[in-house]
């Protein structure tokens, strides 16, 4: 498919959705509740009762088949929400719920599927993806745990770093080499032997060390389709993960937009300027390119799913760089203000920076475009 | 939809029939591939003049001008039938030039009833071609500063001054011009749209020479030159407002021309890696040029994404975003990206000029040097990056006016 193909301009009932979004997030999570949530050591990170309410506008599971409880909406409608989420840097569990549930319709077992798909949709669970090691940077196959057959079943051993929203997960997919094959397995949460220790990032969200020291789990636990739907389950994340990044990104700069108009500085508005004006002329065409690719490739998960790659690829290193731009200039042209944290576009910043490492920064999807390209 | 189907049917049938054989696959069907015409183009293959003949008769030169301005009265969606077709075939456009992209749609605009019949249907046939006499060497960014003097002489102006970077004027037959009729006035309100024929007496085009070692520029001088009155567009004082509708011409066409270029740019720069590398197949091992690669490919992606999605906000019947200032200086970005990691890929094999030896097999095509160094003025032309980041500042961020240097 030509890439012009690609249909990226939300109609009338996707714009109604998400001006729905905008309004939802703007109301229950403006951009203050990170700080709160950060200030009160809230152990989650977000709210289940929140999510819970998302669930109920079928924002859980809107890309989820109808069979399973979801929405059955396209990809890119979903992505049009994450974005707006993305606005307020939302901390709701999206992203993970997006990782399993494409991981569990591409690779799970019907069992897996009707048992957790549903309640990923409603809200009742959240499922965390335990994927990451502390040598694979950003190599899913770099995997070190290891799963041994027992008479019921399997036994996990192995540490996963950077698991996101491991505090309050009710189960988690684990990756752990058996038989020397990679695999995916589902543990409930509570399981003997696993042990969540959470850490204190930058940007507030929940991300855990979760330790699995002989955790037994049954036959029917191992994920039948193996490694690959893991694969394109992070694709499908970083697509989803870049769109909101574009919100983020193009929060931080309007904000600044309407900071350098009203700020005076030798008598005249900081925006009438020439020096800053060129700058914030050059982030809006950063933020415009990478609109674009964030577009295209939410639109190509739903109607070129053999190209996945090569899109989430596209977008993901397109919007790190434009975001990381975007909020650059936001802190330096808020000047000093920019670097208090009473100012908001600290929390942008610290956003950016973890989402340039989720998933693969630029670097890795420039090579992974390459790849892709056949060079 | 049933009649677009249909009239796509009839253009095949009717390129089918009359489009010269030997002409079709021959071209990549841009906006200035093709036959510039003009009385003083060199001989060309009788079939270009046959192809010109064919198109000319059904009014599809210009299809969508009025049929007494020499087009065919057609719609957008017929107009983008013909040229799709027309691409199909490879065929070149018929005749193509300024006149189609710049001159035309402005006369179309502002022009009388007299200037459009007289001057629109020789651009249809390729009989006339036109050159822009917009800068000058005090006026380039700030083309309102422009000097040429008009005095009035009975029914005559009478101009003197000088043009710069005006392309194609040794070329051309006529020339519109951008003059100084009122000196007192404050400089936007004392400019007048002129048109200008380029033998009159006293017109003396110089060509420059460019870095790149070929060039369309021309210098044009202007000695006591009479032109009638009556070739005023729009009115007297007034030729700031035609002015600018042309420019929004010109960036159009230069979006269009950049829109086939960016993106090619992948393909060009893994051969030269796998050229000057060595690395016939497979990873290019090199992880820096590797990587600047995709990320110039990735750049492509997007501009070509955001063309795309400006195309289909207007399909659908939006305004046309505020996304579409950006694409002249992304789309010129881009391009000099590409050739300026061509030229770090090729290193000193990519420093070939003319006159090397051609036993030297491992020197690159001079040609890729040659759009590299052409590549540079790309964001100083039609309207410099600078001056495109102020457009979008003030018109799209609608950041205040006012403050130093602004």
């Amino acid at each position: 498919m030509a890439e012009q193909d690609l249909f990226m301009v939300a109609d009338e009932e996707q714009r109604m959705l998400e001006k729905t979004a905008a309004q939802f997030f703007a109301q229950h999570s403006p951009v203050d509740r990170v700080r709160k949530l950060r200030d009160s050591h809230d152990e989650l990170g977000y709210s289940r009762a929140l999510w819970s309410e998302m669930a109920e506008l079928g924002w859980c599971g809107l890309h989820i088949p109808e069979e399973f409880g979801g929405m059955g909406m396209s990809f890119y409608e979903l992505c049009l929400v994450v974005a707006q989420a993305g606005k307020t840097l939302v901390p709701e569990p999206f992203l993970s719920s997006i990782l399993a549930s494409e991981l569990l319709v591409a690779g799970g077992s019907d069992a897996q599927k009707s048992e957790w798909l549903p309640k990923i949709a409603s809200a009742e669970a959240v499922i965390a993806t335990a994927y990451f090691e502390a040598r694979s940077r950003f190599d899913v196959r770099a995997i070190d745990a290891v799963a041994s057959r027992t008479t019921t079943g399997y036994s996990l051993t192995g540490t996963k770093v950077h698991v996101h929203d491991a505090v309050g997960a009710d189960a988690f997919l684990v990756t752990a080499t058996l038989d020397g094959t990679p695999s995916v397995f589902v543990v409930p949460a509570g399981t003997k032997g696993l042990t969540i220790t959470r850490g204190n990032r930058i940007d507030g969200r929940n991300a855990a060390t979760v330790k699995l020291e002989g955790v037994t789990v049954a036959t029917d636990s191992l994920v039948p389709g193996g490694l690959a739907p893991l694969e394109r389950a992070i694709d499908y994340a970083t697509i989803a993960l870049s769109a909101e990044m574009l919100g983020g990104a193009d929060e931080a700069f309007s904000t600044t937009i309407e900071y350098i108009k009203v700020r005076k500085q030798f008598g005249a508005p900081l925006g009438s300027f020439q020096a800053l004006q060129h700058r914030a002329a050059r982030v809006y065409i950063s933020l415009e390119l990478a609109r674009s690719a964030v577009l295209a490739a939410a639109r190509a998960a739903d109607v070129v799913p053999a190209e996945l790659a090569r899109y989430a690829s596209l977008a993901k290193a397109k919007m790190t760089d434009a975001y990381l731009h975007s909020v650059n200039e936001a802190v330096q042209m808020h000047g000093g203000v920019g670097v208090t944290d009473e100012c908001v576009i600290g929390f942008y910043l610290k956003r950016a920076r973890a989402a340039e490492s989720t998933f693969g920064n630029a670097a890795f999807h420039h090579a992974r475009w390459a790849t892709v390209n056949g060079y | 939809m049933a009649d677009l189907e249909a009239f796509r049917e009839e253009v095949r049938s009717f390129l089918d029939a009359n489009a010269p054989k030997s002409l079709r696959g021959t071209s990549a069907s841009g906006v200035f591939d093709g036959y510039w015409g003009g009385a003083k183009h060199p001989p060309v293959d009788p079939d270009v003049l046959r192809w010109r003949d064919v198109m000319y008769e059904r009014g599809w030169t210009a299809p969508q001008w009025p049929k007494d301005c020499g087009g065919a009265g057609l719609g957008k969606e017929e107009t983008k039938i013909i040229w799709e077709e027309v691409a199909r075939l490879g065929l070149p456009r018929p005749v193509v030039g300024f006149g189609f992209a710049m001159i035309g749609p402005t006369l179309l605009q502002f022009g009388s009833d007299e200037q459009r019949r007289r001057h629109l249907p020789p651009i249809c046939r390729g009989d006339i071609r036109w050159c822009q006499g917009y800068s000058e060497p005090e006026a380039g960014s700030d083309l309102a500063n422009v000097q040429m003097k008009a005095i009035v002489d009975g029914d005559d102006y009478i101009l003197n001054g000088q043009k710069i970077w005006t392309s194609h004027a040794d070329k051309s037959d006529w020339i519109f011009c951008l003059v100084r009729t009122d000196p007192d006035a404050k400089k936007q309100q004392g400019i007048t749209f002129l048109l200008a024929d380029m033998s009159s007496p006293g017109v003396t085009p110089r060509k420059i020479e460019l870095i790149s070692g070929a060039s369309p520029f021309c210098e044009v001088f202007f000695e006591d030159v009479r032109v009638p009155r009556a070739n005023v567009v729009s009115h007297v004082n007034q030729g700031w407002t035609v002015a600018k509708a042309l420019l929004g011409h010109e960036r159009s066409m230069i979006g269009q021309s950049i829109g086939r270029q960016a993106g090619s740019g992948q393909e060009e720069l893994v051969g030269k890696a796998r050229k000057h590398l060595h690395v016939p197949e497979g990873v290019i091992p090199d992880p820096d040029v590797r990587s600047k690669i995709a990320a110039v490919a990735i750049e492509e992606a997007a501009f070509q994404l955001t063309l795309a999605r400006i195309a289909q906000s207007a399909a659908a019947g939006k305004n046309p975003g505020s996304e579409s200032s950006i694409m002249k200086i992304a789309g010129t970005e881009i391009k000099q990206a590409r050739y300026s990691l061509g030229m770090e890929i090729a290193g000193l094999d990519g420093l070939a000029w003319e006159g090397s030896n051609s036993e030297q097999e491992f020197f690159d095509d001079v040609e890729f040097t040659r759009s590299y160094l052409r590549s540079r003025a790309n964001t100083i032309e039609g309207g410099s990056s600078e001056i495109q980041l102020n457009i979008i500042a003030k018109q799209v961020l609608s950041l205040p006016e006012g403050g130093k240097g602004g």
